[in-house]
């Protein structure tokens, strides 16, 4: 009974074990950056960027079609000039990081979208709008193998800058010159966890694996490096729990995905021992010391 | 003596406004020396300008035998944010930015090295609690542990002793009385002068513009601090362009 509802479904079908390879390596990836992204309080920074990669995907899409290459480079594209624009603005003005990247981002949209309308094909839009895990071929798999990887391998070189620069921005300041192109470095990775998440849950709910994860860790670790561990496992069993569930209700299996990372959340958010709500309620007696 | 700090006719500031007007003058390596003044006196202004975080408007400021990145700093408001989950020994270790960098190993040596700081500043026991759970004043102790791990020989700090008890207050003044023994420059800005008479040989009393520099002794007479008091503090925004 337990193997037929949890395993089987892999053991039989080759495009379910191709999504669960596609959902744990999107939970690689994105579990770190968005636990970056929590910390240094950009959690909707990655939301904007979504939209900001969605014109440019829409462009690949109408040179050449449901081009896997012509969409992920007009999405990495779109999100590496808007990641480098916003964050020259907020870096060398008065305007904040956010303000910018909302600036940035609603501009994108609007040319994306003033591109779509003249050319007018909108049905093969929703497939990339809300992905389609459960349809990967080799080449996407690579790609979000590839980008796992790579963010993993750049993460851990600029790691000790990256977590300087977070909490305290003005010391990297004072002893390297390195904050700007850390930072600049962290929103390309962010571009393309996205762009790699966007081919299995589209560009809205690519977002999702990223930061509901992270938010997750926050409620089980009070240190950074345990954080992510607990961001990357949560996406992960999100990622296999959510295709099952999908399977077997017959739920799309992006929302499904989402869906249950909401669940651990929300259990986290109850039951976590990092400021989690039932030790809040219930802290027992005070200590002695 | 060397100079290790030159001001050339410096002027610092926002917008055109001069925060430090003209100021010329030479900080000798391995001096003490306090920087006095009221509020809006340019003080932080000036350090900002000593660190390379603020370019003058005009004249220069000249560094002897150390690069503006090696300078240990600790700013007023440091931008600290105290939700990050970071511990007290993570935070203090990277003091030893020069030394590692981006990958070079944290071994032995400077494994003693941070629990030494952490030891000098009365901090010990306190590795693994988390930053957020400090007291303003045990944050303090814990960001002079981070700047003995700098090894600078040129330390600026910008009021250091704000809303810190009396304690922790002698206790840091030990640590930069024992810095001055080592041959470090030490720059300070600070409002008690009672603190500036009884621990800094040489004062430098700013007021937008240098009123005294020297011996702090004859620098903070009456009619100096009365002097510098007098400084009007608005910037006027019809002011015309400096001729000199």
């Amino acid at each position: 009974m337990l193997y037929e509802t949890l395993i089987a479904p892999f053991v039989e079908f080759e495009f379910m074990r191709r999504a669960l390879v596609g959902v744990c390596a999107l939970a690689v990836g994105a579990g770190p950056i968005g636990v970056f992204l929590m910390l240094r309080r950009m959690s909707l920074v990655g939301d904007a960027m979504a939209h900001a990669i969605l014109p440019g995907a829409a462009i690949g899409f109408l040179v050449s079609g449901l081009s896997l290459v012509a969409m992920s480079t007009g999405g990495m594209i779109a999100g590496f000039v808007i990641a480098l624009l916003a964050g020259l603005v907020a870096r060398t003005t008065e305007l904040k990081e956010d303000a910018s990247l909302a600036v940035f981002f609603l501009i994108s949209l609007a040319i994306g979208v003033t591109i779509v309308s003249l050319r007018g094909t909108n049905i093969d839009l929703l497939h990339f709008l809300f992905g389609s895990v459960l349809a990967l071929d080799d080449h996407t798999l690579l790609l979000m193998a590839a980008s796992a990887v790579l963010t993993l391998f750049v993460l851990a070189l600029i790691y000790r800058p990256l977590v300087i620069e977070c909490v305290d921005p003005g010391y990297l300041r004072s002893v390297s010159r390195l904050g700007t192109p850390v930072h600049l470095i962290f929103l390309a990775l962010v571009v393309i966890n996205l762009v790699s998440g966007f081919q299995a849950l589209g560009t809205l709910l690519a977002v999702g694996i990223m930061m509901v994860p992270a938010a997750i860790g926050r409620f089980w670790a009070r240190d950074i490096t345990p954080m992510i561990a607990i961001a990357v496992a949560g996406g992960m069993i999100s990622g296999y729990a959510g295709l099952v569930l999908s399977y077997q209700t017959g739920i799309p299996s992006g929302p499904a995905v989402i869906l249950f990372a909401g669940i651990l959340y929300a259990l986290s958010l109850a039951f976590g021992t990092a400021g989690g709500l039932l030790r809040k309620l219930f802290p027992g007696r005070h200590l002695e010391a | 003596m060397t100079a290790q700090l030159r001001f050339n006719n410096v002027t610092l500031g926002y917008d055109r406004h001069p925060a430090v007007h003209h100021l010329d003058g030479a900080v000798a390596s391995g001096a003490l020396i306090a920087v006095v003044g009221p509020n809006g006196a340019g003080k932080s202004t000036l350090f900002k300008g000593v660190v390379g975080a603020l370019k003058p408007l005009a004249g220069s400021i000249g560094l002897s035998g150390v690069d503006s990145r090696e300078i240990a700093y600790l700013p007023q408001v440091a931008e600290i944010d105290r939700t990050f989950p970071i511990n007290v020994y993570d935070m203090v270790a990277m003091g030893l930015w020069r030394q590692c960098g981006l990958f070079g190993g944290i071994g032995r040596g400077q494994r003693q090295a941070i629990e030494r700081a952490l030891e000098t500043v009365g901090l010990t026991g306190f590795e693994s609690r988390a930053i957020g759970t400090l007291s303003g004043g045990q944050l303090q102790r814990m960001l002079f542990a981070r700047l003995l791990l700098q090894d600078a020989r040129l330390i600026v700090l910008d009021e250091p002793f704000n809303a810190i008890d009396t304690k922790t207050c002698s206790d840091l003044l030990d640590l930069i009385r024992h810095w001055h023994g080592e041959q470090r420059t030490v720059l300070a800005a600070l409002h008690d002068i009672e603190i500036v008479k009884a621990h800094f040989p040489e004062t430098l009393l700013l007021a937008r513009e240098k009123v005294a520099w020297g011996d702090t002794g004859k620098v903070l007479t009456p009619e100096n601090l009365a002097k510098a008091r007098r400084m009007c503090e608005a910037f006027d925004e019809e002011a015309t362009a400096c001729a000199a």
